[in-house]
This record gives structure tokens, C-alpha cells and sequence, in this order.
């Protein structure tokens, strides 16, 4: 298998799509958020508890490939106890990192993402729980999102 | 038949020594290969395995050659201008319209109806059914096995007029539940909407059965042709059916064109899908008269180029299409299928006894997804997803397959390298 490979199915993805960290229902929380990739298959359910404009807690369920796993997983550990402000920061950061490669300083080990980069058929796996986040923490009406604009 | 021009383009037909060697399954591959340029390129350094057939197929030198011959020297509008050109173009695309009557054995050429794809045509059926026939409270039977194209036009007409959408049940072997079908059928039942070969599991179902069945009630059937054309006989009139649609990109044609055979005395009934040019006779802002079939139901101007190339591809595929081509592909369906089941973790989705071309399956720890991004990086071309049948994923309880799906020009040599990806895929994996 060739470098690329390698450096889109690292390790840390790989721990983290097998056994996704925050993987259970939060309850109670203040937001339940849908989450369907159509082209796949893909779907999501995010719980958030958002009090005084913090995130509180975080959690996940539901079923997709390894990337999109991980990527969920990394996100709910990234985002928890951070603020609304923080987390839509980070949302646009990690959006840059994997549409133009480009990382901030502040990105930890969600580095370890921007190898989907080179597979563009595959960006929308490692985007989709960014979008229903960023969706929640922005919008909030609780629509479901798809990652089909 | 149409007229012709004085200055005929040149059909493409495969040569004397092609058509006489394909008795053989090896001669018949390597002669067939060698017509589809796009084969022989090498992906992700590893020559190209490709097979996502289900999803569209390649083409042959005689499809591109017509499009290319078609644009340099026939370009024009069709049934309009009375100069040159126009008359070749016309004349190009009404013969293409001979070439599949005769393809699918339809009675007339009126019954044969261009449209965009597979989905056009069911939805151009299902704008007739709607406008013609339903009423509150009548039925439309449908099956749990179909494409998502032969299920949402039918529920968008169950809702415009409080119609009913009924489904038979498929069975775990991946065939659809005759006896429920039987049951299925009601004397509020107005049409039978089923695909003749699953474009998720490979089940060539039983549609001559379920016309005559459905024909017992007197009611009409549509055929999803889709994933059957390019794998399976089809005689339209042997089958009895009212309405039979399929898509020319698979089966060895150009995209954005595909045929809706209908019966006549269902297209007569019908009324116009679209208005516009073509499909009428005479316009005042009083009235308009309606056109003549088929071109009551091509309003604007047609896909010619398009038209051509799937006259061109079918013309090319009849050479084919005999028993040594369906023997070649179902010899590799029981290759990849016997190969699949000796590797740990590999669960074949769909076993039905009648079936072609088309296997899914899942490999135990490894989403579909994750599995075609790997068996691209060794050069294969499957598909991964639920394949636009949902319903079929939920029935089997599994969010995607993998599909890998056939066509003319694969090989047992394909067959090996699928399987070599997958163990190098589940090696990568560990």
C-alpha cells in the first residue's frame, strides 16, 4: 500500500475509528443534532450541552466509515468544555486544514486529519460532524443536516 | 424504417475477424478489451480493474467514433431545416431509433420514446399514470428491491393524488416474495413498477411471471431495464410488458440518453410529459395539437449526438449479445462469488439463484468506504454505498456493501486482482 494510504489511515485515525471516544447518548442534554452523508450512508446523531455559552459535554452516536469516525470522535474531545466562540474557531480551522492542507497552531492532534486532503472524495466523511456542529452552535433550529449544499 | 440521405455516415461495426472469435471466452475478452481505450491506463501505478459496470459502463471505439463522426460532419437540428445536414442528423438519430426497436424487439418505432435516462422514463410513466388513471385511494405496487429512481416518482405521484404506494417484501436470498406479490394485488391496483435485475444484489427477477400475473388483474407493468439491457435477452413483446425503460449509459453508451418503450395504446392515452417544440402539430393561443408518437413525448430538442451513439452502441453490443456472453459472465460471477467466500470476514449480500453481473458484499471491521478508497490505491473500481436502494441496506440491516459488478470486458485476471486487493486491503488493515 502506498505512502498516501499511510498517511490517511495513520494510527491515531485508526484507534479512534475503531473505538470512538464519547460514543453514547448524552442525556440529558440541550441539543440533538442529525447527521446523514446521503452518498454513503453515513448518519450521526451529536448531543451537546451547551450552558452558558460553554460546551459542557459532548457525546455521539451512529455508524460510518473510519474516517468519519474518528473525525467525530477527535472533534467531541477537541470541542468539550471549550466555548461557542472557541469551538466555531476551531470548526473554521479544521475546515481549512482539510480543504487547503493549511493548519493553525492550536489544531493538536486533529493534524493528523489533513491527510483526507489528498483524497477529495473523501473530505465530506471527515467534514460531516464539523458541519452538524457548526450547524447547532450557529444556526440552532435543530434542523437535520446533510453534508449536501 | 426512415428514409436515407445520400451521404450515410459510416457505421462502426466490429470487423469479420472480431465477430467470428468470440466463441472462445479468451478470444472474446481480448478481442472486446481491445476496443475500450479507457482499459488500458494505469491507476495509482496498477492497471486499471474496473468494475463499477452497475453504476455506467465503458465505451467502445464504435460509440466514440460515431459521436466524434457525428459532430464533424452531421451537426444540426433535427425534423427542422430542409438542408443537408439537418437531413443527416435526422436521419442519424431515427435510425438509431430502428436499432433499438429491433434491440428490444418493440412492435413499432412509435412505441420506442428518447429520454434523458431510466429515471425520465419512470417518471414520464409516472406523470401519465398520475394525470391518466389514478385516483384517490388506487394502488401502485412496487417492490422492497428497487432503485431509488423506480420508488420516489411513484411516492411524488402517491402524494399528488392520495394514491397508495404498496411494497412487496424481498426475501432473505435476496428474491422477491411471490406469494406476498400475489397477495399484494388488489382490484384498487393500477400499476406494477419492478426492476428486472437488482442493481444491489444481481437478482434477475422473474418479470415474465410477474407481468402475466399482474396482466391476470388487468393491470399494466412497467420494467426497470436499468441493470438488465446490457446483461440479459430482453424482448419486450415476449414479455408482454406495458412499459419497459432503461438508461443508454449502461450498456455501452453515451450518458444523457435513454429509450421509454411504452404500448401504444398506453402512450396514446397518456398526455404530453413536457410542452414546448417538436411534440406538437400546430399552436394558436387557442389550442395546440399535439404531435404525433414518440415525438408527442420529446419536446425541445433531443440528445441527438447522444441518440446516435446509443444506436451505435446497441448495434455494436448485438454482435455480442448471445449465449457465450452471458456463459462468460456468469463463469465470472461464480468465479468472484466462489473467491469471495473463501476470505474470512466476507459476507456475500444477496444470493438469489437467478442472478448476473452484480455481487455486494461486506468484509467484517472495514466500512465499504474505507475498503474502496484501498482497492483503489491497488487500481480496482468498485463502488461503495448503499447504491440508491436504501430499503435493500435496511432490509439486509447493513448501512453499505461493496459492489463490484461486470461487464463484457472483464476477466478472470480482474477477478484475481479484486480478490488480492481485498487481502492486501485486510492485511493494511490489521
Amino acid at each position: 500500500m502506498n505512502p498516501e494510504l499511510k498517511q490517511l489511515y495513520q494510527e491515531l485515525i485508526m484507534d479512534h475509528g475503531r473505538q470512538p471516544r464519547n460514543f453514547h447518548k448524552l442525556s440529558p442534554c440541550t441539543h440533538v443534532q442529525q447527521a446523514d452523508n446521503p452518498l454513503c450512508g453515513d448518519q450521526l446523531t451529536l448531543y451537546l450541552d451547551i450552558k452558558n455559552g460553554v460546551v459542557q459535554d459532548i457525546a455521539f452516536q451512529g455508524h460510518g466509515c473510519a474516517i468519519s469516525m474518528a473525525s467525530t470522535s477527535m472533534m467531541t474531545q477537541a470541542i468539550k468544555g471549550k466555548s461557542v466562540e472557541a469551538a466555531l474557531t476551531l470548526f473554521k480551522q479544521f475546515h481549512e486544514l482539510i480543504m487547503s492542507g493549511e493548519s493553525s497552531e492550536n489544531m493538536g492532534r486533529l493534524i493528523v486529519l489533513s491527510g483526507v486532503k489528498a483524497f477529495p472524495m473523501r473530505v465530506k466523511c471527515a467534514t460531516l460532524a464539523w458541519h452538524a456542529l457548526e450547524h447547532v452552535l450557529s444556526a440552532n433550529d435543530g434542523q437535520a443536516i446533510t453534508t449536501e449544499y | 424504417m426512415v428514409e436515407r440521405p445520400h451521404q450515410q455516415p459510416s457505421q462502426q461495426q466490429p470487423s469479420d475477424s472480431q465477430s467470428t472469435v468470440i466463441s472462445g471466452r479468451h478470444c472474446l475478452t481480448d478481442e472486446v478489451r481491445h476496443q475500450f481505450p479507457i482499459l488500458h491506463q494505469q491507476v495509482h501505478g496498477q492497471p486499471l480493474v474496473y468494475l463499477d459496470n452497475a453504476a455506467t459502463t465503458q465505451k467502445p471505439n464504435a460509440v466514440l467514433q460515431a459521436l466524434d463522426h457525428y459532430y464533424r460532419c452531421d451537426n444540426a437540428n433535427v425534423h427542422r431545416g430542409v438542408h443537408a445536414l439537418s437531413e443527416r442528423a435526422t436521419w442519424a438519430m431515427e435510425s438509431a431509433r430502428d436499432t433499438i426497436q429491433q434491440f428490444i424487439n418493440a412492435a413499432s418505432r412509435e412505441e420506442v420514446v428518447f429520454v434523458r435516462g431510466t429515471t425520465e422514463g419512470i417518471n414520464l410513466v409516472a406523470h401519465g399514470v398520475a394525470e391518466s388513471i389514478l385516483q384517490p385511494g388506487d394502488e401502485i405496487v412496487i417492490s422492497a428491491m428497487e432503485h431509488h429512481s423506480n420508488i420516489v416518482p411513484w411516492q411524488l405521484v402517491c402524494q399528488r393524488t392520495q394514491a397508495v404506494l404498496k411494497v412487496i417484501p424481498i426475501l432473505p436470498s435476496g428474491e422477491l416474495d411471490l406469494e406476498a406479490y400475489q397477495q399484494l394485488l388488489s382490484e384498487r391496483s393500477r400499476l406494477v413498477a419492478i426492476s428486472h435485475i437488482s442493481n444491489a444484489l444481481g437478482t434477475i427477477n422473474p418479470v415474465a411471471k410477474i407481468i402475466s400475473i399482474a396482466h391476470d388483474h388487468g393491470i399494466p407493468v412497467l420494467v426497470d431495464g436499468a441493470q438488465a439491457v446490457a446483461h440479459t435477452p430482453v424482448d419486450v413483446q415476449a414479455l408482454d410488458c406495458d412499459f419497459y425503460v432503461f438508461s443508454g449509459h449502461k450498456v455501452y453508451g453515451p450518458t444523457g440518453i435513454g429509450v421509454l418503450y411504452g404500448k401504444q395504446v398506453w402512450l396514446d392515452r397518456f398526455p404530453p410529459y413536457q410542452g414546448g417544440g417538436e411534440m406538437i402539430r400546430r399552436v394558436s393561443f387557442d389550442h395546440t395539437e399535439f404531435n404525433t408518437l414518440p415525438y408527442k413525448f420529446e419536446a425541445g430538442t433531443p440528445a441527438i449526438a447522444e441518440a446516435v451513439g446509443l444506436g451505435a452502441a446497441l448495434q455494436w453490443f448485438s454482435h455480442y449479445r448471445q449465449h457465450s456472453l452471458w456463459e462468460h459472465e456468469a463463469t465470472l460471477l461464480y468465479q468472484l462469488q466462489a473467491q469471495l467466500k473463501t476470505l474470512s470476514g466476507v459476507t456475500i449480500i444477496g444470493n438469489a439463484k437467478e442472478k448476473t453481473a452484480v455481487c455486494s458484499f461486506t468484509v467484517a471491521g472495514i466500512h465499504p468506504h474505507d475498503l474502496g478508497t484501498l482497492l483503489d490505491h491497488c487500481g480496482i473500481a468498485v463502488r461503495a454505498g448503499h447504491h440508491c436502494a436504501m430499503p435493500v441496506m435496511d432490509f439486509f440491516n447493513v448501512p453499505a456493501t461493496v459492489r463490484a459488478s461486470l461487464a463484457i470486458y472483464n476477466t478472470t485476471e480482474d477477478i484475481a486482482r479484486l480478490i488480492k486487493g481485498l487481502e492486501q486491503s485486510m492485511e493494511f488493515w490489521q
